[in-house]
């Protein structure tokens, strides 16, 4: 997935978590996934308005790390796209 | 790596909601907690039990009980799977939950980290709303207060409503107020009122339809209030697994059924659905959870992960990542071999005397040479072998890659290969069970059950066998030893060494990936699951319980198990070598028959023999092999490698015998332990038959090209 460069992406930008640049924060929109997936996001801590951070790529530039509620969590491009944030 | 008493010794998950009190007064207590909280060692300090713990998440696959008494009573400690839920997204969730709310425990121990607190929160009011009888376990405070996280125990327990514990457990610290408390609920010497999670309006309200209704019919310690908002989710499985435990149909009770119509109306009128319902019932618990961490957390110094970030952005970066790992490895490597060499050698020297002095025993009682030749030559020598080829490289191995495990690299091992594992239609976590397959492919077999997606799990079941376990490392080492690096002196010895052994790892990983790849495309058809892996924070490894864990628990079982199998195998073969028929020994019989068809593989038929002999450990391989050459049909006294290459080579082994011998040894079928974990762990033949085709056809092709492509270009 293309990621835009950080200058960009302004406060209010609203796009996939995959866009996010790593060391920019956003906050939680919408989930698109559905049933385990979902489950699994909402486990995670990802309702609305949670505030998260991408943190690190990993050497291939994907999956990235996350910052979520204090726990780093490591996502993959398919599952951060279906996370919809608001960057800030 | 997870190989030991406890880890193979204990039920597995079907026998999770079975626990034997064995006296009557006995309290059953269940230890919950999100994955690699310390859970474990909570779990060991409380029991004295040493269940392997790993800096991992999602460690604990298996179930684990222990005893203790605190005061009068005495406790049984059921260790149930880490997980962050209860909401039975994945096997371990629903085994947690079924054992907390169906396996009737006294009390439960809900374990946290209090580095991560608000986190594991979510867990820590699920399990309140199933039940009122908790005691919460903040552990790691010591780790919080390294970086600079106070947290308010006594304001967390008000906010809870239970009693809470400040604990670090690694030091045994707070755990005897832990007891106390664990103590009083179970003796019901404490009145709390549990904190309620109060949802939207809406639910309530379809709640209050329900709730009295269940008043009265749920019995057994279920919360009516739990049931009444799990029956609105519409789960069929957990409606059954209700009705199972009370042994009666709740929809029977006609209020019941009266209330659950009022209730779902209620829903309906409001549009709520199943799917919108459980997000309400979540985000309610993750915002209640956020709102007791802003009470009881302090962060004292903003960006307190910092470290963590600053080190994970080195060993997981673009351009270093890789290579350090490969480094990593290599080093561990360099230190096995070359640490192993003189403690070795000094084994064998003693093991022979003691084998002299045998001999000289038995020649004074004037023993039967047979007798002799049975005990002695057979039993003994190859115990000598695997004892002084084995032990050094294990005990120093082990201890560096707990010392890995320890740090939380592994996670981070995961992390940078994860692409790899995505393109071949596999899962990320796939590289920590091939990292537990280091040191036992059993071990790593009942590892993949990390992997959710059953069909990922067999994949990685399958190719768990790519990874040499440490039976087969002293296999390889000895072979480079002698083929590749024993023309050399000196320090460049072991750094040639070293280089072919990461190769030959490295060459492992890739047929890992190559091969989970084909049967992605083939018989495992799909496409990968989600995938989210956390990342624990880094932590300081303890030296002392690295050494004890790691030579206790894995060495001497490990070993113990090859001594096991040695032993009878010495015999075995002794007696063949020395039983005649036609003129010629039972094992030439055998090696002779293998021989046309190893020879198409670049071996021959006394190496394809021993490894058929050597299915019940692959320690004994090499000792087998070299009893096989010896003409008198014992092995002869081992005084160093260089001796065991003329041995070698006069029998017709070259530099391509060699490589193929590696090549063998890295892919073939799993050893017989191996193959009844994978029995156990997939309830099915099928798939254990395909786990002993796929490694051993592939070696059988790599070692037929190799063998083949060598003599074709006239190099061999």
């Amino acid at each position: 997935m293309k990621q835009k460069t950080d200058s960009l992406i302004s406060p209010g930008h609203i796009m996939p978590l995959s866009f996010l640049p790593t060391g920019r924060k956003a906050r939680v929109k919408a989930l698109m996934s559905n049933g385990i997936s979902r489950r699994r996001m909402l486990d995670l801590g990802l309702i609305s308005d949670t505030i998260i951070e991408a943190l690190q790529k990993s050497p291939s530039g994907d999956p990235v790390a996350y910052l979520i509620r204090g726990a780093v969590i490591a996502l993959r491009s398919e599952e951060a796209s279906q996370i919809i944030v608001e960057a800030v | 790596m997870g190989l030991s008493n406890q880890s193979t010794g204990c039920c597995v998950l079907s026998d999770a909601l079975h626990v034997e009190r064995v006296s009557p007064g006995q309290k059953v207590i269940a230890l919950a907690g999100n994955p690699n909280v310390g859970k474990s060692t909570v779990f060991n300090s409380l029991t004295g039990m040493r269940q392997h713990t790993g800096n991992w998440p999602g460690k604990t696959v298996t179930i684990a009980q222990g005893n203790f008494t605190h005061g009068d009573t005495q406790f049984i400690l059921v260790d149930i799977p880490g997980t962050y839920s209860l909401m039975a997204n994945s096997v371990e969730e629903e085994v947690a939950r079924d054992f907390i709310c169906f396996g009737n425990p006294d009390a439960v121990i809900v374990v946290a980290d209090a580095t991560c607190l608000e986190r594991n929160l979510n867990l820590i009011l699920q399990t309140l709303e199933a039940t009122s009888n908790v005691v919460v376990c903040v552990n790691l405070m010591d780790e919080a207060r390294r970086k600079k996280i106070r947290i308010d125990l006594e304001e967390l327990s008000h906010q809870l409503g239970v009693p809470v514990a400040g604990t670090s457990a690694r030091n045994g610290k707070g755990l005897d107020i832990l007891m106390d408390e664990v103590w009083k609920v179970t003796s019901a010497k404490t009145d709390g009122s549990p904190l309620v999670i109060q949802y939207p309006e809406v639910i309530e309200s379809a709640v209050s339809f329900l709730e009295p209704a269940l008043k009265g019919v749920v019995k057994g310690g279920l919360n009516p209030r739990w049931v009444a908002l799990r029956l609105l989710e519409d789960d069929e499985r957990l409606l059954k697994a209700i009705n199972n435990y009370l042994g009666y149909d709740l929809m029977r009770f006609e209020a019941i059924a009266d209330g659950f119509r009022k209730a779902k109306e209620t829903l309906d009128a409001a549009g709520i659905q199943p799917d919108l319902y459980k997000d309400m019932i979540v985000s309610g618990i993750v915002r209640k959870a956020e709102a007791i961490s802003r009470r009881v957390v302090t962060v004292e110094k903003p960006g307190y992960n910092m470290r963590d970030q600053r080190i994970d952005r080195i060993l997981t970066s673009r351009i270093y990542g890789i290579p350090i790992m490969i480094g990593l490895l290599g080093i561990i490597f360099w230190i096995t071999i070359t640490g192993a060499n003189y403690p070795s050698s000094v084994l064998a020297d003693g093991l022979f005397w003691v084998e002299e002095q045998l001999t000289d025993l038995f020649m004074a009682i004037g023993a039967p040479a047979w007798l002799h030749g049975l005990l002695v030559a057979g039993m003994y020598r190859t115990l000598a072998w695997v004892v002084s080829v084995m032990l050094p490289p294990m005990a120093i191995f082990f201890p560096l890659f707990t010392l890995l495990e320890d740090l939380g690299y592994l996670p981070r091992v995961a992390f940078n290969l994860d692409n790899f594992f995505k393109k071949a239609c596999a899962h990320g976590k796939q590289a920590l069970t091939m990292c537990m397959g280091f040191g036992c492919n059993a071990a790593g077999v009942v590892g993949c059950r990390i992997i959710d997606s059953p069909r990922e799990r067999l994949v990685a079941t399958i190719t768990n066998n790519f990874v040499p376990c440490n039976g087969r490392f002293p296999t390889l080492i000895a072979i480079i030893t002698m083929f590749f690096a024993g023309m050399l002196s000196g320090p460049f010895q072991s750094i040639v060494s070293t280089l072919i052994l990461t190769g030959v790892i490295i060459l492992g990983i890739i047929m890992t990936l190559v091969i989970s790849r084909l049967l992605s495309r083939t018989i495992l058809k799909g496409l990968p699951s989600s995938f989210t892996l956390e990342l624990p924070p880094y932590r300081k490894p303890q030296a002392g319980r690295i050494i004890v864990r790691s030579i206790l628990d894995r060495t001497l079982f490990v070993l113990g198990r090859a001594v096991m199998v040695a032993a009878p195998a010495g015999l075995i073969i002794w007696a063949m070598a020395n039983i005649h028929a036609g003129g010629m020994s039972l094992l030439s019989h055998s090696a002779n028959f293998l021989d046309p068809f190893a020879r198409l593989f670049g071996m021959d038929g006394y190496i394809l023999m021993a490894f058929i002999l050597g299915f019940p450990a692959n320690e004994i391989v090499i000792p087998i092999l070299i009893m096989s050459y010896m003409a008198e049909g014992s092995m002869m006294e081992f005084e160093s490698l260089i001796q065991l290459r003329e041995l070698l080579v006069a029998n017709g082994w070259t530099w391509l015998t060699a490589i193929c011998v590696m090549l063998f040894s890295l892919m073939h079928w799993p050893c017989s332990t191996t193959c009844l974990t994978i029995r156990k762990e997939t309830q099915s033949w099928k798939w254990t038959l395909v786990s002993i085709l796929v490694p051993t056809l592939t070696g059988l092709c790599v070692c037929f090209v190799v063998a083949n492509g060598a003599r074709l270009l006239g190099l061999a």
